[in-house]
């Protein structure tokens, strides 16, 4: 079965009143993450595999294609494809832990 | 506004979120079995928590209007334990027989373990044995790609499982095409952090479907937030989708799933 089409009602918006409705959430997202980023400068110790999967998505939000968040998400997965044996823990940490 | 909560933990939360719910327009609660936070010891912990979804947590919603569904199984969390999920399969079958079991859910994988996915094929040729729906649940995070394709990879393996009649929930922008495009149903799951935001969600609706898919809060006793749903409506209005529109992914789309069995009937109906 192929897939649906999206709704077909979807409103269409100017990028200004895209940008009316979601600027300051977003501007206070980016300001959280680079205050991060500082907070992790000021602290002692190497990246984790988190830290370098979070490093390694910054340059995506620059690029042209408007696939992003899925592009991103596909960053942070685990790329391999048969079931493991065991797992030593029942959480996952967000990004992948052998990412490069 | 009204809406239905397809997928809850609603014995982890408190009657002030079932009366929020139910201020907030919601007509029914559906409440797959999941992870306590701890594994059980014994299939006795199962038996007892399967009587709270069937009898207790019925009688609690209905004292705020609202019509209480469930869906049964050990969750992947617990099934690394194949002794035990198989004591706690063997129970469910007269479970089913209650008047609001839906079907068995949520089933799926957590770490993607080969015990994992043993038990989650016992639990699909158990509804499939049984007639009932099945409601997935992928893996969070990084897990969730590699988890959904190991999931519909056994679902078509099956070779007697309906894909209409099985939803695959937690699906994120990297996996909700993949569950549609195999017939599924596809459940966006609203949470704080860990899956998608009320906005993500509509981006979703927007630009992958809005045919074949619910929202669901998924609150539980972690952070999570009851109101997602109607938060997620209040995110459509704002962007100028029509009010038919947002019934019908709020409420008209889950009846549809979920009216495929004879017991998801609500009292307005």
């Amino acid at each position: 079965m192929s897939k649906p089409p999206s709704s077909s009602n979807t409103p269409s918006r100017s990028r200004d009143e895209v940008t009316d409705a979601h600027f300051m959430e977003t501007r206070a997202k980016l300001l959280d993450l680079a205050a991060f980023l500082d907070r992790l400068e000021r602290a002692v110790g190497a990246d984790d595999h988190r830290v370098r999967g979070l490093r390694a998505a910054l340059p995506i939000l620059l690029e042209k294609d408007p696939a992003r968040v899925a592009k991103i998400l596909n960053l942070w997965s685990d790329p391999t494809t048969a079931p493991i044996e065991k797992s030593d823990t029942k959480a996952a940490s967000g990004v992948w832990p052998k990412i490069k | 506004m009204r809406y239905i909560e397809p997928h809850g933990h609603m014995v982890s939360r408190t009657t002030d979120d079932y009366q929020a719910m139910a201020l907030a327009g919601c007509k029914a609660i559906c409440e797959p079995a999941f992870w306590a936070g701890f594994d059980r010891k014994s299939a006795d912990g199962f038996h007892d928590y399967f009587c709270q979804l069937t009898q207790h947590e019925p009688r609690r919603a209905l004292k705020y209007g609202l019509p209480h569904f469930a869906w049964l199984c050990i969750n992947p969390k617990e099934s690394e334990d194949m002794g035990l999920a198989k004591e706690v399969m063997a129970l469910i079958p007269e479970f089913l027989k209650a008047p609001n079991v839906l079907g068995i859910g949520e089933i799926g994988l957590n770490k993607n373990t080969r015990n994992e996915l043993k038990i989650f094929e016992a639990h699909v040729d158990l509804a499939v044995q049984h007639n009932q729906m099945i409601l997935v649940h992928t893996p969070h995070l990084e897990d969730k790609r590699k988890g959904t394709r190991l999931i519909i990879d056994a679902l078509k393996a099956h070779g007697k499982v309906q894909p209409g009649r099985v939803i695959i929930d937690h699906v994120e922008e990297h996996t909700m095409a993949e569950a549609l495009d195999q017939g599924y149903w596809a459940g966006i799951t609203l949470y704080p952090e860990s899956k998608a935001s009320p906005q993500r969600a509509v981006d979703m609706i927007e630009t992958i479907s809005a045919q074949r898919v619910w929202l669901n809060s998924a609150c539980d006793w972690g952070h999570s937030d009851p109101l997602s749903v109607p938060k997620a409506a209040i995110e459509m209005r704002r962007r100028g989708h029509s009010s038919a529109a947002i019934d019908r992914l709020v409420y008209g789309n889950p009846l549809e799933f979920l009216s495929q069995s004879p017991k998801f009937i609500l009292p307005e109906a």
